[in-house]
């Protein structure tokens, strides 16, 4: 854990005033790393940006902790036709509120960030899909894009230079799925946002059947750090698995919740103690969902030592997601809160897969039950059941999203699920 | 409202200029059913065909867009549309107490418009304003943030008079102690 947190300061939204105006931004080294790559283009060539980012290895931050240049390496060969860079912003896994800071605070950073990842994939149009409820946040990024253009950082011949790209704004409308990669792109192509079966692979066939890359917003702001400083420098904040800057968003029982930037790899208990302030109402510690609702919950005594970093969580029982940390006091009542976030998800399946389609709505129901005290405890198997036939059976993540708290929260709190059960009483045969 | 709902000469200007963003007109879609919710207040079937016959797309495709979002009214709703958010954090902070209160208030369920058309609510899933909870966004846009009762009978005066909450900016706590 890094132990200097107390004078970190932050990278990617740092305490500049009117930062999201472009002329700050510009004053404050922005747009640097995108001059020296075009200005340098023998050493900074497509490949060798790619290698860069690769070797910094930034794990998406979109919940999946995939290596960012990694990724960008799965494109093919230019063949002349389009490709796209769809730039994730539908932020709408519950207990996540990081990205909407940068499209307020520091919307060059990432908007730099992209027109990197398109030069170095080769990308000639961004679109930037974002929830429809962000409709405050869309506006601000457009503003910032205007500037962008005018300033000739995006458009025709990109600073003078033979590279162009476009970069639009998308609004949703509503719907979580639309995060999941392949929905955005259907919901991109102005249609329901189905998930579509993988293989093949967004790089193969994206966007209008052409090569796609998508990548979360926090993911493409981290960039432009990366390229001004190198990737050795990069790979100094955080643990040497996880590095870089990463946004937490604590929300919950808390006396300063909110968006913090901290290295990767904070110790979990220091981020709710010192850092949020410690629990409301001198109230204990419960629990903590440590990246977003499809999290496993973790009880507080299984925190000891652990730290926000995919390895760290990973020994602890849990994932890294979205680091949208929910902390819950002593008086949660578990069994309403998962039954809440099984209606969630049962709200949010598309519907394409039986197993999804139905077990969520299954989940719903008996935890409904058991909520309203009328449940039995072989509920809780017929519940761990109903996990067991969506895990890992479906065209998208949803379904898995959707078991994983309930089967880890049975395991995890088993008595406060019992206590809401009668026993199961069986008929006389 | 009855009445054939048509696109004047400026709407389907804009209406191109949104379908210049992509390589197929259908992709549009989306912001065309936003730019027709602002006109006409709502995307019922009389606006889905509408749409339908301007982007050359079946209707059928149209609704299926309409049906799988949210955030598309599928009928006129209240001037004012309340979605109190109930997920997650919003719930452990209270989100269903501010949500009931506003029931009480107004005298109407989640689902419901109040019968003078003026207020309409609904309990939605998460916002992404979960460390500002609990929370509510007014017709699609605006968050109102840490609510409490006050705060909801203040809203509720506001609009009334037809005064829109501002945007209300989240600060970062690390920003607080002042930006260079
Ligand atoms: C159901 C579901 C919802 C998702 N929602 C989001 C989201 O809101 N934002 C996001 O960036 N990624 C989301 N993802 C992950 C994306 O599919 C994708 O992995 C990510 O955007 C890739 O970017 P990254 O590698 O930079 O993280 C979601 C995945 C699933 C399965
Ligand atoms: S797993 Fe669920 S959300 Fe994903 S494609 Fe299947 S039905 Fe849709
Ligand atoms: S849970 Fe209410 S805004 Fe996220």
């Amino acid at each position: 854990m890094p132990n200097d947190w107390k004078s970190y300061k932050p990278l990617l939204l740092p305490a500049i005033k009117d930062l999201h105006e472009i002329s700050v931004y510009e004053k404050n080294n922005g747009y640097q790393a995108l001059r020296k790559i075009l200005k340098d283009r023998a050493m900074w060539s497509p490949q060798n940006v790619i290698n860069e980012v690769k070797t910094a290895n930034i794990r998406g931050r979109g919940g999946a902790g995939f290596n960012a240049g990694l990724k960008w390496s799965f494109m093919p060969e230019p063949d002349g036709k389009p490709r796209y860079l769809a730039c994730n912003g539908d932020e709408s896994e519950p207990g996540t509120f990081k990205d909407r800071k940068i499209f307020e605070f520091n919307p060059h950073l990432f908007i730099e960030g992209a027109i990197i990842a398109a030069y170095a994939m080769q990308i000639d149009v961004i679109y930037v899909y974002i929830r429809g409820e962000y409709r405050p946040f869309v506006k601000m990024l457009q503003r910032a894009i205007d500037q962008a253009y005018e300033k000739g950082y995006l458009g025709k011949k990109v600073l003078g230079s033979d590279f162009s790209v476009e970069m639009y704004t998308h609004m949703g409308a509503g719907a979580y799925i639309c995060g999941e990669e392949s929905s955005l792109m259907e919901s991109l192509e102005g249609k329901r946002g189905y998930p579509r079966v993988k293989p093949p692979f967004p790089a193969q066939r994206g966007l209008w059947g052409r090569p796609t890359t998508i990548n979360n917003i926090e993911t493409l702001a981290n960039v432009p750090l990366v390229m001004d400083k190198g990737a050795d420098w990069y790979l100094k904040i955080g643990p040497d698995t996880h590095p870089g800057p990463v946004l937490y968003g604590i929300s919950g029982h808390l006396k300063r919740p909110g968006v913090y930037e901290y290295p990767a790899g904070m110790n979990i208990m220091t981020l709710i103690n010192e850092v949020a302030g410690g629990i409301r109402e001198g109230k204990k510690l419960k629990a903590l969902i440590p990246g977003g609702s499809s999290t496993p919950p973790l009880r507080a005594d299984m925190l000891e030592g652990v730290s926000m970093d995919a390895n760290s969580l990973r020994d602890a029982g849990s994932m890294m997601g979205t680091a949208g940390m929910v902390v819950l006091d002593e008086d949660t009542d578990m069994v309403d809160l998962i039954w809440r976030i099984s209606y969630f998800y049962d709200h949010e399946s598309c519907g394409q897969c039986t197993p999804c389609r139905d077990g969520t709505g299954w989940l719903e129901k008996t935890l409904r039950k058991i909520k309203n005290g009328d449940g039995e405890l072989r509920d809780l198997d017929l519940l761990l059941a109903i996990c067991h036939r969506m895990e890992g059976r479906t065209i998208c993540a949803l379904a898995d999203a959707a078991a994983w708290p309930v089967r880890y929260s049975i395991d995890r709190f088993r008595d406060e699920f019992e206590r809401k059960c009668k026993k199961t009483v069986y008929a006389v045969a | 409202m009855s009445g054939t709902k048509t696109f004047d000469e400026k709407d389907l200007a804009e209406i191109e200029k949104l379908t210049k963003k992509y390589p197929e007109k259908q992709a549009a879609v989306l912001p065309v059913l936003w730019y027709a919710q602002d006109k006409f207040g709502h995307v019922d079937p009389s606006v889905q065909k509408l749409v339908a016959e301007t982007m050359d797309l079946p209707e059928a495709h149209v609704y299926g867009v309409v049906t799988f979002y949210t955030q598309f009214y599928e009928k006129p709703m209240g001037k004012h549309v309340l979605d109190v958010c109930t997920c997650l954090s919003c719930q452990v902070c209270g989100g269903y107490d501010i949500l009931n209160y506003l029931e009480d208030k107004l005298g109407i369920m989640a689902g419901e418009t109040t019968p003078d058309g003026e207020f309409s609510i609904q309990s939605v899933e998460c916002l992404g304003a979960c460390g500002y909870a609990p929370m509510l966004q007014v017709t699609n846009d605006k968050y109102v943030n840490y609510l409490t009762y006050e705060k909801i009978d203040k809203l509720i005066d506001d609009l009334k008079s037809g005064k829109q909450p501002g945007f209300e900016s989240n600060k970062m706590p690390q920003h607080e102690n002042g930006t260079e």
